[in-house]
């Protein structure tokens, strides 16, 4: 499932997740029809519109194939957020049903098919942020493992990694304030280790922190994990960085 | 535009306070993070067996009630309920009068507050008074806790300083030295002329009608050493099953709440003082008050009756920790109270139904809570209450248009090529509703509708479904 951020903005970030899947030797399908999670009337506390697009998400991925999303938040709503709101439905199985074989893009790569070292090279010190849709997974600890593993990469720790960017989906423009405050302290902790770039696994916290950087006019660089993984793979020698 | 109150409260907290409360909370936050992960092997193992102890507990409360009811008389305690915070506020009003007392020392208790006994009382005669440090000048100030571990996390030591100096408590002097021992001297004299002392308790055990009080400051001790007569005022959630429950809770208690293996004092209470002490109360009631728990029960939301109000979800929460405590206007802040304050609110649950929204659901209170309640999925819960209710928000715009792109697949590709070709933003398929407010604070990439799915097309490896 490529989300609806990167149908909208982040087509690489789709591209190199197509690379990503097709170079560990699987075949990715891709269906036409699909469109979003249902996480945004999911947590403005609108379900029977959350409801009606997790619906069409089920019918659109039926079957047994793995379904990988290169986002832990949407992929924590089709496992987590979406059985919550189908607790009473009568298709509530259906739901169930896809919600287990949806994976979060590294969670697949390492505790799915087993791989846990990433080939290649990426020359850059990187700033990793854990997105807090990965709590409570295994998201988190796979992407650093791969990240880690990269000849060439060097992930700089830096201060409450724990504490969550400040986006939120519509927290972020309900709370304006706080949620730029919020994603301002995250910055400043980034900042502090001066990174060459800022990798998460959620383009939504990318999107927020990137958007606050710029509009400060002091852009961050940002980029997902799997256009990481996909850049290590292409790498050809000579230049860094 | 309008904004949610909690965002404007945030926004005009003064810098020094906002400052304040962060160093603070994120202090005991990462001590308390520190502490649990030396000291056992699988934290989170401990807090997931807490909680279902405590979910136990509550779902049988039927069974559990009558039993603590029981062992309690048999230990000599006189047994009250109070459906209401009225009848709990005229319960001790009663025992008060029928005592003739007219000055009461008091224990820090979150439970006191819910009602407003203090202010209660006041109006009925009587002095109730604060002897926790922060609670007191939370009282001298007639201010309200903005923590529920630490009442006055908001206020610094000048601040204190000219409040004791307004009170006659002696000239101003910063000294947090000298703050508690003029604080010491003017409440000993107090515990002494008081007749009665009121505590809460953190836990109660059905099996043996044991309560449970921790404190750091010792108070406690003291609002029970010289009075006759005791009256502990219950949240009918504190009770645990059996007495060997609380060996791990109040394990799991100082470390969370305060970061401390154990807090200062930690009191067993069953009953009256027996023949063969030599001193405490004669006098002992036990108050168990509902007050809209019941109904937090019935609600889906039940599981925020495992609270043992430590105070860690607080501490680590980040929208906590930049509007601090009164931007709840509720007596319970931060993550549990966005959970609490609007359930226990009953009928007139819209007039908080915007704190639930008040969170990025980023789940770090569901990763420290000792009890392991997944406070996101009940903050879901009630923004879906709020929604089914009709309640209005600023800034939560409604998402019907979206749904119906988003469940039309021939109409989603149609917004996401049109967007690019005539060069808009096709606003109803984002995520991210409101887009003036977005940008406000935020660029917004450039963008790439349906470039993802044009390379598909070129690309014979990928196989359309
Ligand atoms: S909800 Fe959990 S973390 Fe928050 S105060 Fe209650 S017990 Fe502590």
């Amino acid at each position: 499932m490529a989300t609806c951020l990167c149908d909208a903005f982040y087509d690489d970030v789709a591209v190199a997740t197509v690379e990503v899947l097709e170079h560990l030797g699987l075949e990715v399908g891709f269906s036409e029809a699909q469109t979003c999670c249902g996480q945004p009337a999911f947590n403005g506390g609108d379900w029977d519109a959350s409801r009606k697009v997790v619906r069409h998400t089920v019918r659109t991925f039926a079957g047994e194939d793995p379904v990988i999303v290169p986002s832990g938040s949407c992929a924590a709503m089709l496992f987590h957020g979406a059985p919550l709101e189908f607790e009473k439905e009568r298709d509530r199985d259906e739901v169930g049903q896809l919600g287990r074989r949806t994976w979060e893009l590294a969670d697949f790569i390492v505790n799915g098919l087993g791989v846990k070292t990433w080939p290649g090279r990426y020359e850059a010190t990187v700033a990793f942020h854990c997105s807090c849709h990965s709590r409570g997974t295994m998201s988190g600890e796979a992407a650093l493992a791969l990240l880690t593993s990269i000849a060439g990469t060097r992930i700089l720790p830096f201060g409450e990694g724990e504490q969550c960017c400040g986006f939120g989906g519509t927290f972020s423009v309900a709370f304006p304030h706080v949620s730029a405050a919020m994603g301002e302290l995250k910055l400043e902790h980034i900042r502090a280790v001066s990174p060459d770039v800022l990798v998460s696994a959620d383009m939504s916290c990318l999107m927020h922190l990137g958007g606050l950087a710029a509009k400060e006019g002091k852009p961050v660089r940002t980029l997902h994990v799997a256009q990481v993984l996909r850049d290590a793979l292409n790498y050809k020698g000579a230049s860094s960085g | 535009m309008r904004f949610q109150p909690l965002d404007l409260f945030a926004t005009a907290l003064p810098a020094d306070k906002r400052a304040s409360v962060y160093q603070s909370t994120k202090a005991t936050h990462e001590k308390r993070t520190k502490l649990l992960f030396e000291q056992f092997a699988d934290p989170n193992r401990l807090r997931q067996r807490a909680g279902e102890i405590k979910q136990h507990a509550i779902e049988n409360l039927d069974a559990y009630l009558p039993a603590v009811e029981k062992k309690l008389q048999a230990n000599g305690v006189q047994v009250h309920w109070a459906s209401t915070a009225e009848v709990a506020c005229e319960t001790v009003l009663g025992i008060m009068r029928a005592r003739k007392a007219t000055k009461m020392v008091k224990a820090k208790t979150m439970v006191s507050e819910e009602i407003e006994l203090a202010d209660f009382l006041g109006r009925h005669g009587i002095e109730a008074l604060e002897t926790d440090l922060g609670e007191f000048i939370v009282q001298i100030d007639h201010d309200h806790p903005s923590h529920i571990v630490r009442p006055i996390i908001h206020k610094n030591r000048r601040e204190i300083a000219q409040s004791f100096e307004r009170e006659g408590l002696g000239a101003y002097d910063d000294d947090p030295q000298v703050i508690t021992t003029r604080a010491r001297h003017f409440l000993r004299q107090k515990y002494l002329q008081a007749d009665v002392g009121l505590t809460g308790a953190n836990f109660i055990s059905a099996e043996s009608g044991r309560m449970v009080l921790v404190t750091n400051e010792g108070n406690s001790r003291f609002c029970l050493a010289a009075t006759k007569c005791h009256i502990a005022l219950i949240g009918i959630e504190k009770i645990v099953p059996r007495d060997s429950d609380l060996a791990l809770l109040i394990n799991l208690l100082g470390r969370s709440g305060t970061a401390q293996d154990l807090t200062v004092y930690t009191e067993f209470i069953s009953g009256p003082k027996s023949s063969e002490q030599p001193d405490g109360p004669e006098e002992m009631h036990v108050i168990f008050v509902d007050n809209g728990r019941t109904e937090v029960l019935a609600s889906d939301c039940r599981e925020i009756l495992r609270c043992i109000r430590c105070g860690a979800c607080l501490n680590v929460c980040p929208v906590y920790r930049q509007a601090s405590g009164h931007a709840y206007r509720s007596v319970y802040p931060g993550p549990v109270g966005a959970v609490l304050s609007p359930i226990l609110m009953g009928s007139r649950f819209a007039e908080k139904a915007d704190l639930p929204k008040a969170s990025s659901l980023c789940g770090a209170c569901h990763e420290v809570c000792p009890v392991n309640i997944p406070i996101p999925d009940l903050l879901l819960r009630l923004r879906h209450r709020a929604k089914e209710e009709g309640v209005a928000a600023p800034g939560t715009p409604p998402m019907g248009a979206w749904a119906l792109l988003a469940s039309q697949p021939m109409a989603w590709r149609a917004a996401l090529f049109g967007g690019k070709a005539m060069d808009y933003l096709p606003r109803s398929l984002l995520p991210i509703p409101a887009l003036h407010a977005w940008e406000e604070k935020r660029t917004l990439p450039a963008w790439r509708g349906g470039e993802f799915r044009k390379w598909l097309k070129k690309r014979p490896g990928v196989k359309p479904r």
